[in-house]
């Protein structure tokens, strides 16, 4: 075999072994570094100074921070975290750099204000963000509700949600059920015909499937909620024309107190258990529920962070 | 009027970046060229030919002094429009064709559209590169890129053609071939301004010659006159080994090559050595005056010089 | 004279062309598309943002890049490789020749643009299923691209006229990113004061002003562009590459050339 052939031959295995070698440091890599493009995304955090460093490219550069707005989210919800710090800078940045990146003042209005798992856990931030893109969207109905919705759901201060939704009615295109929303507000604010109306607007107005979803959920919990308050009265009243416990939601149809047996959005018949309270079969199955859970009942721990 | 006339040329570069330390390129040139001669410009690599040449051309802006072409002054446009021009080892745009490359330059020269076809084709056949005529300059070799050259001077029928070194990197038949067209290109009237440091061609061609050392002008005359057949040596090649003493002692110069002796004698000489030959019995082989030649003439130009002024013409 | 810049510029496109330019249309079309293909499996609401924002930038980027490389080499690799001498030896002024390059290089860009201006909108109807009114605002960023670009082209001209092809690039391409940023310089030079204020404000006048040329994030939210704007632009950048060439001529009139 002759020099040239002899070099050809080694050159081509050597070629072969670095590739893999290669390969296998990569993935080594992104194993050792997952997460940290999150972190040094944010090593420059300052508006201002992100704002320079796009030359004018602001539109792009802000496309890409809520990109990874959302990136970090998922992947934080993916591993059951419960830290998400650094959404908020994300979100901030994003909507700096482009005050009109509606997608993003939504995402913030329905992700940052709630607790984790499910969301960030930081109200103030939210309404920061939110405040933010009014001031630079007046005529952007949808950020005032979005507001208000942060007011409602998370800080229950009824008074400044009515406030919001008032201002946003009185844009032109609103949605009509913003006005309705609004004179809720002073008497009716914890109603479950309010709280529908909201979940219903969200999921009506908003294109981003992340944020159906999670409208979906609450109105399904909602469900849960008005079904167990109201099989509840029933359990009373039944006690009451019977002097004992029902000892299950059979029992109330065959008293007439029900036409059938209803059974919760995951499809399992609710039970009613031996000290006269309503529950869901599996409370797991269903988020955000409120009522027919067992007492102490805590929704499943997400497990520990993965990631440090 | 003139073909070409300058008058006190002169070119100084400055050197360097901080201190500039000037280059003298061409000292104060005073040299006039007939119309329909052809002129050489002799003179060793440095010596600033090509300077001369491109300030002519108005590439390069005289420090002092000036030229006319044609009578107008080198800056007038309307001047390019009579002249053509071969660089020394020319590079033309390598992505474009024979064709399109002479194309283009007759369009620049202000060829009409109509003629411009014809006239392009028959430039490339009389430069033998009429094959050649739809490949990528990339692709031509020295020779063929020196063709393009000739070509795309005389293109537009200019009246004088300005060549710098136009036989350099070719082959014996492509001198051959580039002499042709300059004699040629006289027969048609045109005035031939070309530089060499190869003499021969100088002695072949020119009407008259200039030799230029260290950017002055050594000296111009016409070649009939610089060379002379009058010298008054002989040369005398015999058959042989060895050189006759009786004949080194008359004061010949001699060279053994082989079975070949060359001897040169003065013209006095001359039977005395050929008596020499046949006592000895040595072959005659070939007897020829030697001729003055433009080689000495530019050789003793060259020596060093107590006058430093320009050499008027 | 007319028909000789024409020859020029005509040549100089060949050049281009020849030289595999439009080549990069390949890579600006991989690049949206992997972009657009991409935004839709992501799917998080902003596709048409990203694809013109995305697609803007990059018809900027690639054509200030492809400015740049050929632009410098327009007059200094002429001169370097003495291709020139033939051609001034011609009735061609130099002026004409300069301004003949420069045509021939805005020329092609114009050409590459109304290439890439075909695959933004393609793109767009890829992930938005439809193209809007609101859309063609899209083809006044576009026009104000190339008006970005003709003084790129000039500015690349003028250094090539006198500085070697590494240089040139390097002052191009410095002032096209301090040229995004200009707003900001004439921002710190009304505030700045004496001596550093009159150096200050001199600088933030010299240096093209493409922020005000660039609309992408405005056109990708669909609003309108104020007719105002798109006169006082193009007169200005008519007028700062008319500058640029100028002096782009000045310089190239009175060079020796080696």
């Amino acid at each position: 075999m002759n020099s040239t052939r002899r070099v050809t031959i080694a050159a081509s295995v050597i070629l072969l072994f670095t590739i893999c070698g290669t390969v296998a440091a990569l993935r080594a890599l992104d194993r050792m570094r997952s997460g940290s493009t999150f972190r040094e995304v944010l090593y420059i955090s300052s508006p201002k100074a992100v704002q320079r460093m796009s030359l004018g490219y602001t539109g792009l550069v802000a496309d890409l921070y809520w990109t990874r707005a959302v990136q970090y989210f998922g992947s934080q919800h993916h591993q059951h975290s419960r830290d998400f710090h650094l959404l908020a800078p994300l979100l901030t940045l994003a909507t700096h750099l482009d005050p009109k990146l509606t997608p993003a003042y939504e995402f913030g209005n329905n992700f940052l204000a709630p607790a984790p798992p499910n969301g960030a856990g930081e109200p103030q931030q939210a309404i920061a963000i939110a405040e933010y893109g009014i001031e630079h969207n007046p005529n952007n109905w949808k950020l005032y509700y979005g507001l208000g919705f942060i007011y409602y759901t998370e800080l229950k201060d009824y008074s400044k949600a009515a406030e919001a939704f008032s201002r946003g009615a009185d844009v032109p295109g609103a949605h009509p059920f913003l006005r309705i929303l609004a004179a809720r507000m002073a008497q009716h604010a914890g109603e479950f015909e309010t709280a529908r109306m909201l979940w219903t607007t969200t999921l009506q107005t908003s294109p981003a499937k992340d944020i159906q979803r999670n409208a979906t959920d609450h109105l399904r919990a909602l469900r849960v909620d008005e079904d167990v308050t109201h099989l509840e009265k029933l359990v009373d009243l039944y006690r009451q024309q019977y002097g004992l416990q029902p000892q299950s939601i059979v029992e109330l149809v065959r008293a007439g107190l029900l036409d059938a047996v209803p059974v919760d959005p995951t499809g399992q018949p609710y039970k009613i258990t031996p000290d006269g309270r309503v529950e869901v079969r599996n409370p797991d199955d269903i988020l955000y529920i409120t009522k027919g859970t067992p007492p102490n009942y805590e929704p499943p721990r997400p497990k520990p962070d993965t990631q440090k | 009027m003139f073909a070409i006339e300058t008058t006190n040329l002169e070119k100084t570069y400055a050197v360097g970046f901080w201190r500039k330390k000037p280059r003298i390129a061409l000292r104060p040139l005073n040299l006039t060229v007939q119309e329909g001669e052809v002129f050489g410009f002799l003179g060793p690599n440095g010596a600033g030919k090509t300077t001369t040449l491109k300030l002519l051309m108005g590439l390069v802006f005289p420090t002092s002094g000036s030229a006319r072409i044609l009578g107008m002054d080198v800056d007038d446009a309307r001047v390019k429009a009579q002249i053509g021009f071969l660089p020394e080892q020319p590079y033309f745009y390598d992505y474009l064709t024979a064709k399109e490359l002479l194309e283009y330059y007759a369009q620049l020269s202000g060829v009409p559209a109509k003629e411009r076809s014809a006239r392009v084709d028959k430039m490339l056949s009389r430069v033998g590169l009429a094959d050649a005529a739809r490949t990528q300059l990339r692709k031509f070799s020295k020779g063929m890129l020196q063709r393009v050259g000739l070509a795309q001077a005389v293109l537009h029928d200019p009246k004088l053609v300005f060549l710098d070194e136009p036989m350099s990197g070719l082959d014996p038949m492509g001198r051959r071939e580039v002499r042709e067209l300059i004699q040629q290109l006289q027969h048609e009237g045109k005035t031939v301004f070309f530089s060499t440091h190869i003499l021969s061609d100088a002695e072949a061609l020119c009407d008259r010659v200039a030799v230029i050392y260290k950017g002055e002008l050594r000296g111009v005359g016409a070649v009939a006159d610089l060379t002379s057949h009058i010298q008054g040596k002989v040369e005398i090649i015999f058959a042989g080994r060895t050189v006759p003493p009786s004949l080194a002692s008359l004061g010949a110069e001699t060279h053994v090559s082989g079975d070949v002796v060359r001897a040169v004698v003065s013209a006095e000489h001359q039977d005395a050595a050929l008596e020499i030959l046949r006592r000895e019995k040595l072959r005659l082989i070939s007897l020829t005056p030697v001729r003055h030649s433009l080689e000495e003439y530019y050789v003793e130009k060259l020596q060093p010089q107590e006058n430093r002024k320009g050499v008027g013409a | 004279m007319n028909t000789r810049i024409a020859h020029i510029a005509f040549n100089t496109f060949r050049e281009a062309v020849r030289d595999r330019v439009l080549y990069n249309l390949v890579a600006f079309a991989l690049l949206l598309s992997g972009a657009a293909i991409l935004v839709g499996q992501i799917s998080i609401d902003i596709e048409r943002l990203v694809v013109v924002n995305l697609g803007l930038t990059a018809v900027t980027l690639f054509g200030v890049v492809i400015a740049i490389f050929i632009g410098i080499g327009l007059v200094s690799k002429e001169i370097e490789k003495r291709t020139l001498y033939t051609v001034l030896s011609r009735p061609v002024r130099r002026w004409e020749f300069v301004v003949g390059k420069f045509f021939g290089l805005t020329g092609t860009l114009v050409v590459n643009t109304f290439f890439m201006a075909i695959g933004v909108f393609l793109a767009l109807l890829y992930v938005a299923h439809r193209i809007q009114l609101s859309d063609l605002g899209i083809l006044t960023a576009l026009y104000f691209i190339v008006l970005q670009f003709f003084m790129v082209c000039a500015l690349a001209l003028l250094f090539s006229s006198f500085s070697s092809p590494m240089l040139a690039a390097v002052f191009t391409f410095a002032l096209f990113v301090i040229g995004n940023l200009s707003e900001d310089l004439r921002g710190v030079a009304a505030v700045a004061k004496g001596v550093s204020g009159w150096i200050a404000t001199a600088v933030a006048y010299i240096v093209p002003n493409f922020a005000a040329l660039n609309v992408a994030n405005q056109v990708a939210h669909g609003e309108t562009i104020a007719g105002r704007l798109i006169v006082y632009n193009s007169l200005y950048s008519l007028l700062y590459s008319a500058m640029a060439i100028s002096g782009a001529v000045l310089i190239f009139q009175r060079r020796n050339l080696k």
